[in-house]
């Protein structure tokens, strides 16, 4: 049976059915249409499904749905503010931090909760802080080079 | 720093900021209206004949749509080369290996066609199982496939110069070996694909492939459609490395299952099917033999090599070839003997990935001739540059060294990396070591045999004239080609890059042989190129009617057309493309000087639509001898690296803490994207050398399927990196370009092994190097130095 739950994504209020054992990656992607979000494992190994829930960053895919039930949740569409790219985003296009680009809404996601958490975190607090996001293509070092530029 | 205005910059991807936006497409984002869900049957077994397959529960599951087996699939045969074509989308009489494909069901969501496949029965007769070399050439081993005795899939065996004869000329002959472990590519994104099949008879297959071309051309003849009735689009790719260069039985699954229920069907791997799936790098066995004189010069190599091919043979006769050939280069090598096997076993296939066939061979040898250094009291960079080929040389397989800046490579990493001051310098414990690496930019023939281009490009210019439209099939996988093409494309114009779009990855483009052999950027864009400079002729020769000035005295740069001579009025010109913009506000003053926008307008009212072509397909290449073809490029990348580490000689565990890197692209079309893909592919070559090993248990499954117990490295697992470009200018690249993806894996497992060796003095001979296997290697070697005393 599905259940109804209210969740803010992106600032933004929905409403929506959701199954029980559906995760929250993808409800995300599939009832939301917010595929910027990506899933690479499906079971917490990758990264790729990061979203900030209630301030933490999350692997939606070990998220059940229902348990997003009346909270609030940014994506990697909700990073950018009405001015344009968020600092880390215009870091990351810059730095050549981006390959195939589909580790990149989580990595970016991962980045601005170290950023949010300590706006001048240290190398090791970034190699930390991204630790859970896998990247195959770029080795990581111009991706934390991007988040080291970002933070003061 | 260069004559350029695009190329050879730091230019943004084009694709950058949709990427970090969420906002650029993977195979998966898409939906379609009416669009069904398919889920594949895979086997459990490694070894079984199939006596029934019985789908009648799933058929009669509500909101199932299409079952297909190999009764509707049927049997044609297909796969990489096709001198091995060795698979069916399903199998019929046997299954041979755990994930072989059975069956595949298309329904109205993801849950019911996983439900449906449950219900299918299969009633197995199991049969015995080989998994290793060993049990699979044994006398009486069951033969997967009757057709290779022994179970061996090909086989090669080659000689240049007289080996024998030159090992008389020695003075110290090294024999040893080499074995690593099957890899995994680990991309992020699983395979995935829509196949969408229209009442008019036109397929259309979205896929995460690195290969449109081959992907259309397997699928048209395996389901027996007209090539032109089927389009392949690749949308954003979350990277490839190799296992996605083949066609996968999901593609052509999804594809009868569209046929057959009239909907649009995605499929997806999850993680476990990538694994089962495979086409990763091989296990290789390395047993090599070298000869040297007294003082360094190296003779001859012997070389044999054994391969755990799994089940079907994908890439494996290409891998196998690559696995000897790859080391004629880039020492002088007088002579040269390979002989190389690769075997079926009851495992999932493997292919090709970053390095094909080369990277283990390259790690042998490279750990071999350390030690011939160490054991000539040489230094292994003297050693390495007293026998390094240049610019010019010929190996002794044929390969033509038409650019080679492997030197100035191993000057670049000696000295930045402080190599002369560390150098047998350092505490115990602590360890510096070099390697050197070399690949191909290209393969020079493609996997079928055919005269065809292996690129074509289109590009056309938009009526208005602002804009140029870039088509092209190739493959953008991660790796930034349609930034490189886009740079390229503007470059031979002479716009800035913000005038260029560029299309890719889709057959309706032109023809395209994909993202695989290090090709697109020397092949594509050539192609490229080609077709840009025809932009630009045709351009002109319309201003050259309307201003009477001869083609050859005007030129594009920047947007602007330049009169190398006098300038002409070009009022009359200017005035008839004001007239048409009457209104606008952007229109050029009459002191401006004459913009490309106004020029090509003005070829568009001459000549209508402005389409500019270009092609490219190689030269023949390489020797006579059977199998010459693999190996032979265009041109060929080189590269050098040192690496430093310490071993915990408590534990055995290894710390990577500074990789120094350098290899010659030849021209870096993009700089950025150039240390990129170095800087990616050291972290790949790091993973594989320190932990990544896909695991079986003693039924042929795989055990750790997934990313968890499958490590590669993560943020914190990555030293330093100092990446230096080397740019040789390679006369049959465009603008001097060639490859810089694959080539640049080469040194990284060697240097890090012949680190090891100077860290603790024992030479490892197998990969992984888990702390488990050095601290076992520094165990013994303590015994048999208290022995010795
Ligand atoms: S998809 Fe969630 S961690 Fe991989
Ligand atoms: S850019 Fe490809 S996985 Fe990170």
């Amino acid at each position: 049976m599905k259940k109804l739950i209210r969740v803010t994504v992106n600032d933004v209020r929905y409403e929506v059915a959701v199954k029980p054992n559906q995760t929250l990656v993808d409800m995300i992607r599939y009832d939301l249409g917010l595929t910027g979000t990506k899933n690479g494992c499906g079971e917490g190994d990758c990264g790729a499904c990061t979203v900030i829930l209630d301030g933490t960053p999350v692997n939606s895919c070990l998220v059940l749905a229902m348990q997003a039930d009346g909270r609030t949740i940014t994506t990697i569409e909700g990073v950018e503010g009405e001015k344009g790219l968020h600092p880390l985003q215009k870091a990351f296009i810059e730095k050549g931090a981006v390959q195939c680009g589909f580790c990149t809404p989580g990595m970016v996601l991962s980045a601005k909760s170290v950023l949010d958490e300590n706006p001048a975190p240290s190398e090791e607090e970034i190699r930390e802080g991204i630790s859970g996001n896998l990247c195959r293509c770029t080795g990581y070092l111009q991706i934390i080079d991007a988040v080291k530029s970002v933070g003061k | 720093m260069s004559d350029y205005d695009i190329i050879n910059t730091r230019a943004v991807r084009v694709d950058a900021s949709d990427k970090v936006r969420g906002l650029a497409l993977y195979v998966d984002d898409m939906k379609m209206p009416g669009m069904l869900y398919g889920a594949l049957l895979q086997s459990p077994l490694a070894h079984a004949e199939i006596v029934g397959i019985d789908t009648s529960a799933a058929l009669r599951l509500p909101g199932v749509k299409a079952v297909v087996t190999s009764k509707d699939a049927g049997l044609v045969k297909f796969g990489v080369s096709p001198a091995r074509y060795d698979e069916t989308v399903f199998c019929h009489d046997r299954v041979r290996h755990v994930g072989d494909n059975i069956a595949a069901v298309a329904a109205i969501d993801l849950d019911t066609a996983m439900e449906a496949v449950s219900l299918i029965k299969v009633e197995y007769r199991e049969l015995p199982a080989v998994f290793t070399v060993e049990e699979a050439m044994a006398e009486g081993a069951p033969v997967l496939h009757e057709a290779y005795p022994r179970n061996v899939t090909a086989q090669v065996h080659d000689e240049f110069g007289d080996v024998e004869a030159a090992f008389a000329q020695c003075d110290l002959i090294k024999t040893g070996s080499l074995v690593n472990k099957r890899q995994d590519a680990a991309f992020i994104e699983p395979q995935g694909c829509i196949a969408s099949f229209d009442f008019s008879g036109n397929l259309i297959l979205y896929s995460s492939t690195q290969v449109p071309h081959y992907l259309q051309r397997i699928v048209a003849m395996v389901l027996g459609l007209p090539v032109g009735k089927v389009r392949v689009i690749k949308p954003y790719v979350g990277g490839g490395f190799g296992p996605k260069a083949a066609t996968n039985h999901m593609e052509l699954a999804a594809c009868l299952l569209s046929m057959k229920s009239g909907k649009p069907v995605k499929m997806n791997f999850d993680r476990r099917q990538v694994f089962m799936h495979g086409r990763s790098r091989h296990q290789f066995f390395h047993t090599m033999t070298t000869g040297v004189k007294k003082d360094g010069t190296i003779m001859a190599l012997k070389h044999e090599c054994y391969l755990n091919g799994g089940a079907y043979s994908s890439f494996g006769i290409a891998t196998v070839y690559y696995a000897g050939s790859l080391l004629g280069g880039p020492y002088k090598l007088p002579a040269m003997k390979y002989d190389g096997y690769r075997v079926f076993t009851n495992l999932p296939a493997c292919g090709a990935q970053r390095g094909h066939g080369g990277v283990i061979a390259r790690a042998c040898w490279e750990q071999q001739l350390d030690m011939i250094a160490d054991e000539l009291g040489m230094d292994p960079i003297e050693l390495r540059l007293k026998n390094m080929m240049t610019a010019g040389d010929m190996t002794c397989n044929y390969l033509d060294m038409s650019s080679l800046g492997m030197k100035e490579c191993v000057e670049a990493v000696r000295d930045r990396s402080g190599w002369e001051s560390k150098k047998g310098k350092l505490p115990p414990g602590k360890g510096i070591g070099m390697s050197c690496g070399f690949f191909v930019s290209g393969a020079g023939y493609p996997i079928y045999r055919s005269d065809t281009y292996h690129g074509t490009v289109i590009i056309k210019l938009t009526e208005d004239g602002g804009t140029a439209l870039v088509y092209t099939a190739s493959a953008e996988i991660g790796q930034g080609s349609d930034t490189a093409f886009a740079m390229i494309a503007a470059e031979a114009i002479g716009i800035p890059m913000e005038c260029v779009r560029l299309e890719s990855g889709d057959t309706d483009f032109g023809m395209d042989l994909g993202a695989y052999s290090s090709r697109q950027t020397l092949m594509t864009g050539l192609a490229t190129k080609e077709a840009g400079e025809d932009i630009k002729r045709q351009v002109l020769e319309v201003l050259s009617e309307e201003l009477h000035v001869p083609v050859e005295d005007m030129d594009i740069k920047k947007g602007l057309v330049v009169f190398k001579k006098e300038t002409p009025d070009i009022s009359g010109l200017r005035t008839r493309y004001i007239k048409e913009h009457r209104g606008w506000t952007d229109n050029p003053s009459l002191e401006e000087p004459l913009s490309f926008k106004e020029a090509s307008r003005m070829a568009f009212l001459a000549r209508g639509s402005i389409v500019g072509t270009g092609k490219y397909k190689p030269p023949v290449l390489g020797g006579g001898h059977k199998g010459a073809a693999v190996g032979t490029s265009p041109a060929y990348g080189c590269s050098a690296q040192v690496v430093e580490l310490s071993v915990d000689e408590g534990t055995g565990k290894i710390n990577i803490e500074k990789m120094t890197d350098a290899h010659d692209c030849g021209l870096a079309i993009n700089r950025t994207s150039v240390e990129s893909q170095m800087i990616g592919s050291l972290s790949m070559g790091l993973g594989e050398a320190l932990y990544e090993e896909v695991k079986f248990d003693d039924k042929g499954r795989v055990l750790n399927d997934d990313l968890a117990e499958y490590k590669i490295p993560r943020a914190l697992d990555m030293p330093d990196v100092d990446p230096v470009i080397i740019e040789s200018n390679e006369p049959n690249g465009p603008f001097g370009a060639k490859e810089v993806g694959e080539g640049a894996i080469m040194p990284a497992i060697p240097a890090i092994l012949n680190a090891v060796y100077d860290a603790i003095g024992v030479r490892v001979f197998e990969l992984p190097l888990k702390p488990e296997r050095v601290y076992m290697a520094i165990k013994e070697y303590k015994l048999k130095k208290e022995k010795e005393r």
